[in-house]
Order: structure tokens, then sequence, then C-alpha cells
């Protein structure tokens, strides 16, 4: 039952974030919402209730690494795209394998 | 160029888009609550930024800007990854803002409850939205 209200949450929520990045111009800006703290918010939010602020605080913590490993990620996307002409769909699942190395190795040397 | 909407860009996403969108964010909600479960918080913390739903989106930018430029008589495979890579720019910068959320949670969160999360949105908008508007004056200068 609580993975289902995760599922259903966390659904609407990207979703609402994905039609404000349909919509919005220049494409630059749209862009932004492909970073929103969507599933954040449910996770947390749910986290919240469940488990208590402190928990909350020890994920946004080691979120601040996985929103920079995404920053490098979108990087190397963009220059897959651009420089190397993959396609949209190659380019962004073949980099989740970087985004997956850089968020684990920086988490295990600066956490531990 | 001034931030606008348009609207009429709604009519591009067909049902199934929403519906795989919808079903994206969910399972990436759910799995960051099974990793956390399984693995500790600090894991759990990483995914929370995953990029399951960049993927989706992205490739439907790419096919979107595709099948209009193709209806022009143009192939519009170059236009496809040129829309895709001013995405993952503006989410590179957008992700900066991310960190802005994950900072403001972890440190309010112990007493601000819920008004954390709600703070912690209004940094990543601020930080992406200077961000944002940073680049493109440094661009013109």
């Amino acid at each position: 039952m609580e993975y289902l209200i995760r599922f259903l949450a966390g659904g609407l929520v990207v979703s609402a974030f994905a039609v404000l990045g349909d919509v919005l111009r220049p494409k630059s800006f749209a862009g932004l919402f492909g970073a929103a703290p969507s599933v954040a918010l449910a996770t947390l939010s749910l986290a919240l209730w469940k488990e208590g602020g402190d928990y909350v605080s020890v994920q946004a913590r080691s979120m601040i690494l996985g929103s920079l490993a995404l920053a490098l990620y979108s990087g190397v996307v963009c220059q897959l795209l651009m420089r190397f002409r993959w396609s949209a769909l190659g380019a962004t699942t073949t980099a989740i394998l970087l985004w997956l190395v850089l968020a684990l190795v920086s988490k295990r040397l600066l956490m531990g | 160029m001034i931030v606008h909407v348009k609207w009429s860009a709604l009519k591009q996403s067909r049902w199934y888009e929403y519906v795989l969108r919808f079903v994206l964010g969910g399972l990436a909600t759910a799995l960051a609550g099974a990793i956390a479960e399984f693995f500790g918080p600090e894991t759990g913390g990483l995914f929370l930024a995953f990029p399951a739903i960049f993927c989706a989106s992205a490739t439907l930018i790419e096919k979107h800007e595709r099948e209009r430029k193709q209806k022009l008589g143009l192939s519009g495979g170059r236009r496809g990854k040129e829309a895709a890579a001013l995405d993952a720019a503006g989410a590179g910068v957008g992700s900066i803002g991310l960190a802005a959320f994950g900072l403001g949670v972890w440190c309010l969160a112990p007493t601000l409850a819920y008004g954390s999360l709600a703070l912690g949105a209004v940094a990543w908008l601020l930080v992406s939205v200077f961000l944002w508007h940073l680049r493109r004056r440094v661009r013109f200068y």
C-alpha cells in the first residue's frame, strides 16, 4: 500500500512539473523543469510523515551529491547530442551509467 | 527573449506520452523509497536526483521537434537533437538549483519539517532562474 501511495504521489508531481516544462518557452528555460525537485518532494513528504525530520535531513544531504552528478550528466548529454550527434534516447540512457558512478563514488568518498 | 507560456505545445503530446511520464515518475519515486529502505537514507537520498524522467522528456522533445520540421518538408533530425540539447543545458542549470533545494532541506528539515520542503522548492526556483538569467547575460556580452 505504501509503495502504491509513493507511485501515485510521484506520478502526479512529476507529471505536473513535466507539463510546466512542456508549455514554458524558451526551451532552455523549460529545461530547468527537467531538474525540478519532483521526485524529492513526493519522497521527502512521505518520509517526513513516516520517519521525521532527522531522517529527511540525511536524505537531503546525499541528494546534494546526486544533484551535482545530475549537473555533470546534463553537460555530457548535451555534448553527446551536439558534438557526436547521438539520439536523445541513446545519449540520456548511456549517460545514466556516468550518473551512477559519479553519485556512488562521491558518496563513498565524502560520506563513507 | 522573455519567458512565456505556449499552450499550443500541449497539443503536440499524445495521451500515452502523459501516461508514460506519470508511470516513470511513479516508478522513480517508488524506487527512491525502496533504495532508502534497503540501503539506508544516505544512499536513498542520491536517487532523489536520478535522471529517470529526463530520458523520457528529452526523447519526446526530440521527437516533437523532428515531427514539426517534417511537416514542413524538412528532415528535422538536426533540429530535434538541438532542442533536446537545449533542454539538457537547462536541466544542468536546474540541477544546481536542485542542490540548493537539498541544502535547504538538509539544514531546515529537523526544525521546520514540511516548511523546509516549501522553502527548499523556493530556493530551487530562485537559484535556477538566477543562474539561467546569468548564463544568458554572459552569453550576450
